[in-house]
């Protein structure tokens, strides 16, 4: 069955000549018909495009030249990434109708890599929200349990993964964009290192934060897709020039001896029992491997909520001012400029209006120092407790989330409690920090994701635990009940 | 008692830096192009496209602010200036706000009161906006070109210490001579890449305390500078004279009215909501860059007038002249260092100079054409030399130069070819002027004897006779021979 195999497992069986890309994208594709009527993790499937691509894989691989480390394995791109020709709305109705013009940075990678694109997921509009119920176009469903969010931002990419319309996905991560519906969906995503991963051609929601990072259902999956789209681009000043280094090698490394640094007093703390006992029993198969674990302490991560609620509205009311009607999507058109510039704007769903005016509350002048430079302060402060947990260990370990999914519409009503959805996604984030999310355990029937953090650029380090604990349990086997083996297209 | 007023008046002058490319993409920023054809999703503002700095741009930035003395910041920020207009693609413009790249720096200006030093506070690298074309579409619509969105501009914030429209339009033109000598700018105020408005308040005179401003936009000539300030200056002494109050506003200057009028006031000024740009780190301008561009900083421009003066025997007014646009000093320089060589030491340095200045004001310049920082000559710096050259040894005098240059335009031939292919020499052979001299004495005896008699006016005619016989000698040489062969008669 196609569509529960690996991407690695998918690429070996083309360059063996045992499948075809066009078959595996055929296959995807059907999936996505048969499936996706109940997920809704799809806003646009191009099928005659992932074909072409497909077709062109398999025309190299005849032609003998060397195929790239995912030649001809689909992978589904969240909707704020562009692909020339094909259209990017941020699930949002203020780019109904846009036509990417160009491929982003991680596409042209991507391309280059042999991956085929099949469509373009859904989310919350412009990244914004942790359910992925703000999407101006449509619910995504668990595939875990139909009734309960994916998670957010980035739920369609990670639900499209879960229920098997492909075994790659990209998403977004701001504030724990892929990290939490990871832990939703029971896969492994990684936020890269800011700077790591070009933002070019990623629709911003708040630059200083946004990283783009992959969905897999493995360790190993996600550490080839995350080395194909890292690395400098000079399309992208905030992009950093240091070698990646190889992720896949991290892979199966012993990790005698490395230290694991736990936050003890965060831990209990609004986390559901299921979250806390499936963490506890994840720290005590680290410790069975050889892991050192020593506790250590954030003490200002507790502000990392609130600073996070004001630096990301800040620069999303500032990166979002583009979208005025004047030279790209809908226009209402009024004979006054600024009544059209409002008319416009209001095709804005309700949750993107409340950041934009947040935004631009903490940035008017006489509030810019008590709100917008305390919360800069505040993200150094958290960059200097990371510092000094660093000190004391290699990677810290959290819950990715403090629940398992929760239902639809369950915290739609209440804003702040979605918001503390992001409670141990965030700080990582504000102190600019690579961050994987590995299945841990389920909780009721449902996954739990567990969150390591590294130093700056020491995605390596993450890759090694995460691969070693993957080894030692079988989490990342147990799959989303009545997806795990719908058999749908034709298996080669 | 009526009170005497005294004027405060402070520049910002917007300079485009004269770079092939825009400010953070790769588009072209020539002028008068077809309307959006120099477009790329990072200029339009397109969803996903991210800015990167130009570093000629930066460079030249950095030369202003060096020759201008200021401070140079080595790690500086851009900052976005948040409003909605539709010549805006992304809704803010990147510019900087409170680390700008050099502050502090200072220009000298002349007036008729003597030399003064004013005061510059900041200047900052930022991109502009499109341009709107109101009514060029169907009906009433407004068109935008985003050609110039995104061209790279420097923004020079002087200090309120001018008191005067002259000391104004003198500054004006002193820091445009520097942007255009160090190739920052190209000071066309026509085509824009040159601009300044003007805040201007008055006080009592021996006041301490600035009285209100107000800001003239549009003012896109020095004619107009000046005019415009003037008329400022009399409105506001008018208006505080008659008891009433200067509003705090921004104002333009009509060429059409001639006067300024009120644009909008400050109850409707912006919060532009500046922050610091995410998407660019901040700018660094390490020791190594900032030695190179130093390096690259050319002599300043009163400082390169002074010392023609000095050296190269030039006036004042020549100096003024032939500073008018920095090809043209080249052209001099190179001109003048010429036919100081080719002539061997033969002739001073400032004698060379001043040979070469008198030439090229009276002849070369009519048929000198400017556009930006570039100009066309009719020939090579090294072809006025040799053509002086040729007037120094006597080969043809200063008359026929004149007309050798005219050849020159006409045909791009070198001074010597057309010297011989018209035959344009001077004998300065003496035996063959003598040859001809007593041929010319022999053939006329009637004359000769009139000359004998004591009709000294009668030499005359034997020079004429003898000019035209050599076709062109040199005229001290014919007189000279001439004198002794009617002397041994
Ligand atoms: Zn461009």
């Amino acid at each position: 069955m196609l569509h529960a195999a690996s991407a690695s497992a998918l690429r070996e069986r083309v360059v063996s000549g045992e499948l075809r890309a066009v078959d595996i994208a055929r296959s995807a594709l059907d999936q996505i018909v048969g499936a996706d009527a109940r997920i809704g993790s799809f806003l646009h499937v191009d099928g005659e495009g992932a074909l072409a691509q497909a077709a062109a894989v398999d025309r190299a691989r005849a032609a003998g030249e060397t195929l790239g480390p995912l030649a001809g394995v689909p992978i589904a791109l969240k909707d704020n990434l562009c692909v020339r020709g094909v259209p990017a709305t941020c699930a949002s109705k203020i780019l109904e109708g846009w036509i990417a013009p160009y491929d982003a940075t991680v596409v042209e990678r991507l391309r280059a890599a042999g991956a085929v694109i099949v469509g373009k997921t859904n989310m919350d509009e412009f990244a914004m929200g942790s359910s992925n119920e703000t999407s101006a176009y449509k619910l995504v469903h668990n595939p875990w349990d139909l009734s309960r969010a994916p998670g957010g931002s980035s739920g369609g990419s990670a639900a499209s993964v879960a229920a098997g319309m492909a075994p790659l996905s990209l998403g977004s991560d701001t504030g724990g964009s892929v990290r939490q519906p990871a832990a939703f969906c029971g896969l492994v995503a990684l936020k890269p290192t800011y700077g790591r991963v070009s933002r070019f051609g990623l629709i911003a929601f708040a630059s200083s934060l946004d990283q783009i990072g992959p969905f897999a259902r493995d360790v190993r999956d996600c550490a080839i897709v995350s080395e194909v789209i890292s690395g400098r681009d000079p399309r992208d000043a905030t992009s950093v020039d240091l070698p990646v280094g190889s992720y896949v090698s991290e892979l199966g490394r012993d990790v005698r001896g490395l230290r694991v640094g736990v936050v003890r007093s965060t831990l209990a703390e609004g986390c559901e029992p299921g979250v806390v006992s499936a963490i506890d029993a994840s720290i005590d198969t680290l410790r069975r491997l050889g892991c050192e674990i020593v506790d250590v302490a954030l003490p200002t991560a507790e502000h990392a909520v609130s600073a996070y609620y004001i630096v990301a509205p800040a620069e999303c009311s500032s990166n979002l001012a583009r979208f005025d009607g004047m030279r790209y999507g809908p226009r209402v058109e009024s004979p006054d400029l600024l009544e059209t510039y409002g008319k416009t704007r209001a095709l804005f769903g309700r949750e993107v209006r409340r950041r934009i005016m947040l935004g631009t509350y903490v940035l008017s002048a006489g509030y810019y120092d008590a709100f917008y430079a305390k919360a800069q302060k505040a993200r150094t402060l958290i960059s200097r407790d990371y510092a000094a947990a660093f000190e004391r260990c290699d990677v810290v370990l959290t819950p990715t989330a403090p629940s398992v999914a929760f239902g639809l519409g369950a915290k739609t009503k209440n804003p702040l409690e979605m918001y503390l959805a992001d409670i141990f996604t965030l700080p990582p984030s504000l102190a600019g920090l690579p961050a994987i999310s590995v299945p841990c355990g389920l909780s009721d029937g449902l996954p739990v994701g567990l969150q390591l953090t590294a130093k700056a650029f020491d995605e390596g380090t993450l890759f090694r635990v995460a691969s070693a604990f993957e080894h030692a349990t079988d989490h990342h086997a147990h799959r989303a009940p009545g997806f795990a083996t719908a058999s749908v297209g034709g298996a080669a | 008692m009526t009170t005497r007023y005294e004027a405060v008046i402070g520049l910002e002058v917007h300079g485009q830096l004269h770079t092939k490319t825009k400010m953070f993409c790769g588009c072209s920023t020539a002028y008068g192009l077809p309307p959006n054809t120099a477009i790329c999703p990072v200029c339009l503002g397109l969803p996903g496209a991210l800015p990167v700095p130009n570093r000629q741009a930066i460079a030249l930035a950095v030369r202003a602010g060096l020759a201008l003395g200021c401070t140079v910041r080595q790690s500086s920020r851009f900052a976005r200036k948040n409003y909605y207009y539709p010549d805006l693609s992304k809704g803010y413009q990147i510019s900087q706000f409170d680390l700008p790249l050099n502050e502090k720096g200072h220009l000298d200006i002349t007036t008729s009161a003597g030399t003064k030093r004013v005061g510059i506070t900041r200047i900052h690298v930022e991109e502009d906006a499109a341009k709107n074309l109101h009514g060029a579409g169907a009906g009433t619509d407004t068109l935008v070109d985003f050609n110039r969105a995104g061209t790279p501009l420097i923004e020079i914030v002087g200090e309120p210490d001018l008191r005067s429209a002259e000391e104004a339009e003198a500054y004006l033109r002193a820091l445009r001579d520097v942007l255009m000598f160090t190739g920052v700018n190209d000071g066309n105020l026509e085509e824009g890449s040159f601009r300044c408005d003007a805040n201007v308040s008055i006080r009592p005179v021996g006041q301490e305390k600035f009285g209100t401003r107000c800001e003239l936009k549009n003012i896109n000539s020095f004619k107009f500078v000046r005019k415009a300030i003037e008329f400022e200056i009399a409105r506001q002494e008018a208006l505080v004279s008659s008891g009433g109050k200067v509003v705090q506003e921004t104002r333009t200057w009509s060429s059409t009215q001639e006067k300024t009028l009120s644009l909008r006031s400050k109850e409707e000024a912006q919060d532009y909501r500046y922050f610091a740009d995410p998407d660019l780190p901040p700018l660094v301008v390490d020791d190594a860059w900032l030695a190179e561009i130093r390096v690259s900083v050319p002599e300043p421009v009163v400082a390169r007038r002074e010392r023609w003066q000095r050296e190269l025997g030039l006036t004042a007014y020549d100096a003024q002249v032939l500073t008018s646009h920095p090809r043209i000093a080249e052209y001099f320089e190179a001109a003048s260092a010429s036919l100081e060589r080719a002539l061997g030491g033969k002739l001073s340095r400032d004698k060379a100079g001043k040979r070469v200045a008198n030439f090229i004001q009276a002849e070369a310049l009519r048929v000198v054409s400017t556009s930006g920082l570039d100009a066309s000559f009719p020939c090579s710096a090294e072809r006025i030399a040799e053509l002086l050259a040729l007037v120094e040894d006597e080969t043809i005098n200063g008359k026929i130069a004149k007309d050798v240059f005219v050849d020159m335009v006409a045909t791009g031939k070198a001074p010597k070819d057309i010297v011989a292919q018209k035959g344009l020499a001077q004998v300065k052979d003496s035996s063959a002027i003598e040859q001809t001299v007593r041929d010319v004495v022999a053939k006329h005896p009637k004359e000769l004897a009139s000359f004998k008699a004591g009709k000294a006016a009668v030499k005359g005619f034997f020079v004429g006779q003898i000019m035209r016989a050599l076709k062109g000698a040199n005229p001290a040489l014919v007189n000279d021979v001439l004198e002794r062969v009617l002397a041994e008669g």
